[in-house]
């Protein structure tokens, strides 16, 4: 994790409910109940709302001009992304598009000319979820995962937490990385909890200074176990840990995940959090078990391809091989350093080796860049 | 730095060449196969596009621009369909970068969930003559003994292995490479911008393994054009191959079908060196033996004995071993390779010095009577206690592309 402002951030409220706007299976508001106005004549093109959500858009255009009207759908290169012809004077059509996020023009044509007057439109959000139900079940088995995960990383960071509380530093520092595991996987989606975030897994290299005295969480019992050798003194910060990954736990339920910009976006969050973070040993500067995170964030990533992928293989085959080849390739590169049920020391990972696992990032993350365009189409 | 030749000036005025400069420029390279790139080879606007189809790549007989990104990536899939489809898309960045438009779908104006397709830092600037040119290394015809793509055995004889030269410090981390992009431009951010797009549009077929900026050109193929000085002080490039010596290129510069590997017909042969000066020292070093070491003075660049920058160079008037005489043609049994090189600064090296030098480019016909012959010349040069070569690379550059074709096609066809 590498916020901009860690601490900054605790206390406030937790800023991701508004996530719920942006979810899959009800974007049908945006179909024939909420039609946008178009209003026609032959010298001006008036368009009810400017600002409109993703998916399935239904236009109501009016002609009131004295000409046969055109309505067009501009993509912004100016190509036509589509359009309803002989609209005569008097009448009304309802004209669908299933609209992509993204900047439209809409054109009036009066006499179909292919030009006149015309309105700026902005579509966000990826509502395109709503409209295939593939994508909704890929959403509510998401956050399934996202659960089950969060529940691992409490069963284990228990454990962790009470060999810090018995003052036993190697037994600690053994549980340490894999208590880590299951918050990797869903990092991203944590991270949407602005105040739990920093809590619970700030590095002491990205504090300010006057945030020092507020840090807590995993990466300050690290410190202590790795640099310090001792615990001692730091027990309430087990505790404190365990009290945050519960709050975390118990806000999930109120949470609705969105296919473009929670799974997809949060896919390619994942990469960068290795190609950051990991690929140069900066997350776990005292451990050195960023391997462990590293397979934890590319886990988290492979699993929301997963499940979207029948719908990535419908609409970008190629996408869909190119990532199916790179996470294959990131794997075998991964086994190579696998060490009993870990991975080596990454301070014991030579230079040219960190090239290769940054090459191999770099090959997975770019296509999986184009995830949440694939899934938004 | 090397590669000085004394080749007459066709009898043509200086006027005279000035006025051909742009217009003929390549008449002589693009005889007998497309003359596309003629028209809009203007030396002059630094807006213009040089034009990316044509019977040669740009980029090596057209004007040598200001500004260099070099870099060289290595192919990390085994799969030569994977590898060709990437050349595909690099040619078709590559025609549109260098035409001043961006990749793809542009840099603005695409889906708002998806990144856009160029980075577009090159936005609103004029193409800046940007030329991108492409290299194929040894190691991609056979690595380790593996004939990675099928094509062991097109591999030019005249691809050598460069040898170990005297004095060679050669960094791996900075030598080497399956492929070698040289994109040079009027403008710096146009030419990492290109790099850069490459770069990203390779990732998971191709990854950099090393790159070098490059400023100020070292030598010209335009000798209307004032002789560039290198980071020693001295001019550079006074008797290289120009662009509008269609013999010359033909017989020094360009491959032939009849030379071994017909795919490199119209394509020629990079030699890249990154060449660490000692800047310190140097600068300690008196006049005249600075002078006496390339064999020319510094103000006028007159050959050691004469008035004239361009006067025929009296070699038995320099030291024996002036690094002029020694790189000459005359001593070099008639060899003349094309350079096209860049003075480098990567900042400071740590010690306080400054780690900047001469980021050499050769092009010729056959590196093995080329680079190489030159290169062995220079065991004995005197200035080889003022540099030190620290990375190397070689590359067949294929013919140029002709449209609807690809980079490499020649090859993979």
């Amino acid at each position: 994790m590498r916020p901009v402002s860690v601490l900054a951030l605790a206390g406030a409220a937790a800023v991701s409910m508004s996530l719920l706007a942006a979810c899959g299976g009800d974007g049908d508001e945006a179909g024939a109940a909420g039609a946008v106005a178009v209003t026609a004549t032959d010298d001006s093109c008036e368009v009810a709302k400017t600002d409109l959500p993703a998916g399935k858009t239904t236009f109501k255009v009016a002609n009131k001009g004295s000409k046969v009207n055109e309505f067009e759908v501009l993509k912004p290169d100016g190509k036509i992304l589509a359009e309803r012809e002989n609209i005569g004077p008097g009448t009304s059509v309802d004209f669908v598009v299933n609209l992509p996020a993204g900047k439209y023009r809409l054109l009036c044509s009066a006499g179909q000319t292919g030009k006149g007057p015309s309105q700026d439109v902005t579509v966000t959000g990826g509502a395109a979820g709503g409209a295939d139900p593939r994508l909704s079940k890929a959403a509510a088995d998401y956050k399934a995962f996202v659960i089950v995960q969060t529940d691992d990383t409490i069963a284990k960071t228990e454990k962790f937490v009470a060999a810090v509380k018995d003052g036993d530093v190697e037994k600690a520092k053994e549980l340490y990385a894999p208590s880590r595991v299951g918050w990797e996987t869903i990092e991203p989606v944590a991270e949407k909890f602005g105040d739990l975030d920093p809590k619970v897994d700030a590095r002491e290299a990205d504090l300010k200074p006057e945030e020092k005295k507020d840090w807590s969480g995993w990466h300050l019992l690290e410190k202590a176990l790795w640099k310090d050798g001792s615990v001692k003194g730091k027990e309430k910060y087990g505790d404190q840990l365990l009290a945050d990954l519960g709050t975390l736990k118990s806000r999930l339920p109120g949470l609705t995940l969105d296919p473009v910009n929670d799974m997809a976006g949060g896919a390619k969050e994942l990469l960068d959090e290795v190609a950051t973070g990991k690929v140069t040993g900066e997350e776990e500067a005292f451990s050195h078990t960023d391997l462990v995170d590293f397979k934890a964030n590319v886990d988290g990533a492979k699993k929301i391809y997963d499940l979207l992928k029948p719908v990535v293989q419908e609409r970008d085959a190629q996408l869909a091989k190119d990532l199916d080849d790179n996470f294959a390739g990131v794997e075998t590169l991964l086994k190579k350093h696998a060490k009993g049920d870990g991975y080596v020391s990454y301070d014991k990972v030579g230079e040219d080796e960190r090239k290769e696992l940054a090459d191999a990032v770099n090959a997975l993350g770019e296509p999986l860049s184009r995830l949440a365009a694939a899934v938004a189409k | 730095m090397t590669g000085e030749g004394t080749q007459e000036r066709p009898g043509m005025s200086r006027r005279r060449m000035l006025g051909f400069s742009g217009a003929s420029l390549l008449v002589g390279a693009a005889a007998g196969a497309g003359l596309d790139r003629v028209a809009s080879a203007e030396e002059d606007d630094a807006g213009d596009a040089i034009a990316f189809h044509g019977a040669h790549q740009a980029g090596i007989a057209t004007p040598v621009q200001d500004r260099l990104h070099f870099a060289a990536f290595d192919v990390t899939t085994g799969d030569r369909d994977r590898l060709v489809r990437m050349l595909k898309e690099w040619t078709a960045a590559a025609a549109a970068m260098t035409a001043g438009r961006p990749v793809g779908e542009g840099a603005v104006g695409g889906p708002a969930v998806a990144p856009p397709d160029d980075t577009g830092e090159a936005l609103g600037l004029p193409p800046s003559r940007l030329t991108l040119t492409i290299g194929f290394g040894p190691s991609l015809f056979v690595k380790d003994g593996e004939d990675r793509f099928g094509i062991r055995a097109r591999r030019p004889a005249a691809l050598v292995d460069l040898p170990h030269f005297p004095g060679d410090n050669l960094d791996p981390a900075r030598s080497g490479g399956d492929i070698a992009v040289q994109a040079c431009a009027d403008d710096p951010q146009v030419a990492v911008h290109a790099i850069r797009n490459l770069a990203r549009i390779g990732f998971g077929v191709a990854a950099v393994r090393w790159s070098q900026l490059g400023f100020g050109k070292t030598s010209s193929t335009t000798p209307d054009a004032q002789t560039p000085r290198n980071l020693f002080g001295f001019k550079d490039g006074t008797e290289n191959i120009a662009g509008t010596e269609g013999d010359l290129l033909d017989r020094h510069v360009w491959a032939a079908g009849g030379d071994g590997a017909g795919w490199m017909a119209g394509g020629s042969y990079l030699v890249a060196r990154r060449i660490r000066m000692h800047i310190e020292t140097w600068d300690r070093t008196s006049l005249r033996e600075q002078e006496d070491v390339f064999g020319r003075n510094k103000g006028e660049g007159a050959p050691a004995g004469l008035k004239k920058e361009r006067d025929k160079p009296a070699l038995a008037q320099m030291k024996p071993d002036a690094h002029v005489r020694l790189a000459h043609p005359d001593s070099n049994q008639g060899t003349r390779i094309l350079r096209r090189g860049y003075s480098f600064t990567d900042g400071s090296d740590g010690l306080g010095r400054l780690d900047a030098g001469l980021f050499f480019i050769a092009f010729q016909r056959d590196p093995r009577t080329g680079f190489i012959r030159v290169q062995n010349s220079l065991a004995t040069d005197a200035l080889n206690e003022y540099i030190q070569h620290v990375g190397s690379g070689v590359f067949a550059c294929p013919p140029g592309v002709r449209e609807g074709g690809y980079w490499g096609e020649t090859l993979f066809a």
